[in-house]
């Protein structure tokens, strides 16, 4: 059986479907979902590079390209906003954050 | 079955496990680890597909820097698990079934619609085609011809991060001696040099008594 552009872009929605679930799973815990963000993020990123070597176009890997940038600075920038919380309230607990009553 | 379709399915699975494996373990530790191993998997995924640049990169910036921040801060901060796991289970139902249908209409979607098996040999109508040169080159060749600008931004967005992610975690010692900037700015003459009116001539204290004098 051969692997055709539908396997990888499933094995992209699977990725992603698991990462949704991680979200609800781990409402508490600010670390995971970062964590979880970055694999839907991965997931896009597959879905991208398949089309790329199946269509033969360079322009889906360079996307991705842009994207791990966005998602380097994103997730570092994440990590110093989790330690400035961290450091105010003693504790990563969303549940806590409701400071700005949103 | 022949090689390749092997080695998509067995970096799949063990991907797919790992990012399992992410979501549900309970130590953050364990969870950012297997996340390091979802990450080599699918590098293994995007070299199947011929991206070699961007799967080691994603090596690189990932596992070397970004799952090493991870790493960092998780065992910086005292956590405890137990109270974030409070009521892990209770929103697993409703979880399961928002995932279980995005995965199911997006593979419906998917499988039908993409079966094609083989890269096609003419070239996309759209866009930067592949020269055939080596993956580096033409990423490079494309970045720095058509998408000169896009990387420009690139850049700065990685600057204000570096910039933020300073900004936001520093903090000044209460012991370390700094100078005020602004302080120094806004001083006056009055405030360096002050005039102390005092008499031209100071009388003399009074006259010591005889006695010690002798001594």
């Amino acid at each position: 059986m051969n692997v055709t552009l539908g396997h990888y872009l499933t094995l992209g929605a699977i990725l992603f479907a698991l990462s949704v679930t991680g979200i609800f799973l781990n409402r508490k815990n600010l670390i995971v979902l970062l964590m979880a963000i970055e694999l839907m993020l991965l997931a896009v990123n597959m879905n991208f590079v398949a089309f790329s070597y199946y269509l033969n176009d360079m322009q889906g890997q360079i996307f991705v390209f842009f994207i791990l940038t966005v998602a380097a600075a994103e997730s570092a920038i994440g990590l110093a906003i989790l330690v400035l919380l961290f450091r105010n309230r003693s504790s990563i607990n969303v549940d806590e954050l409701n400071t700005l009553k949103g | 079955m022949d090689v390749k379709s092997a080695l998509f399915y067995a970096f799949s699975v063990i991907l797919l496990f790992a990012a399992f494996r992410v979501i549900t373990s309970r130590n953050p530790v364990h969870a950012a680890l297997f996340l390091v191993l979802a990450f080599f998997q699918a590098s293994g995924i995007w070299m199947l597909l011929k991206a070699e640049f961007l799967s080691i990169t994603l090596v690189l910036v990932y596992v070397g820097a970004v799952m090493v921040l991870f790493l960092f801060v998780v065992m910086m901060l005292d956590i405890n698990i137990d109270t974030l796991r409070q009521g892990f289970w209770n929103h697993f139902p409703l979880a399961a079934t928002i995932g279980t249908v995005i995965a199911l209409e997006l593979a419906g979607v998917l499988l039908g619609g993409f079966r094609t098996s083989a890269p096609p040999a003419v070239q996309a109508v759209v866009g930067a085609p592949v020269v055939q040169a080596s993956n580096t080159k033409d990423l490079g060749i494309a970045l720095y011809t058509h998408y000169l600008y896009p990387l420009e931004i690139a850049a700065v967005i990685l600057l204000v991060a570096i910039i933020a992610a300073i900004a936001l975690t520093l903090r000044e010692r209460k012991d370390s001696k700094s100078q005020d900037p602004s302080q120094q700015v806004r001083v006056k003459a009055g405030d360096r040099f002050e005039l102390v009116k005092m008499d031209a001539v100071k009388q003399l204290p009074s006259e010591p008594p005889a006695q010690e004098k002798q001594i």
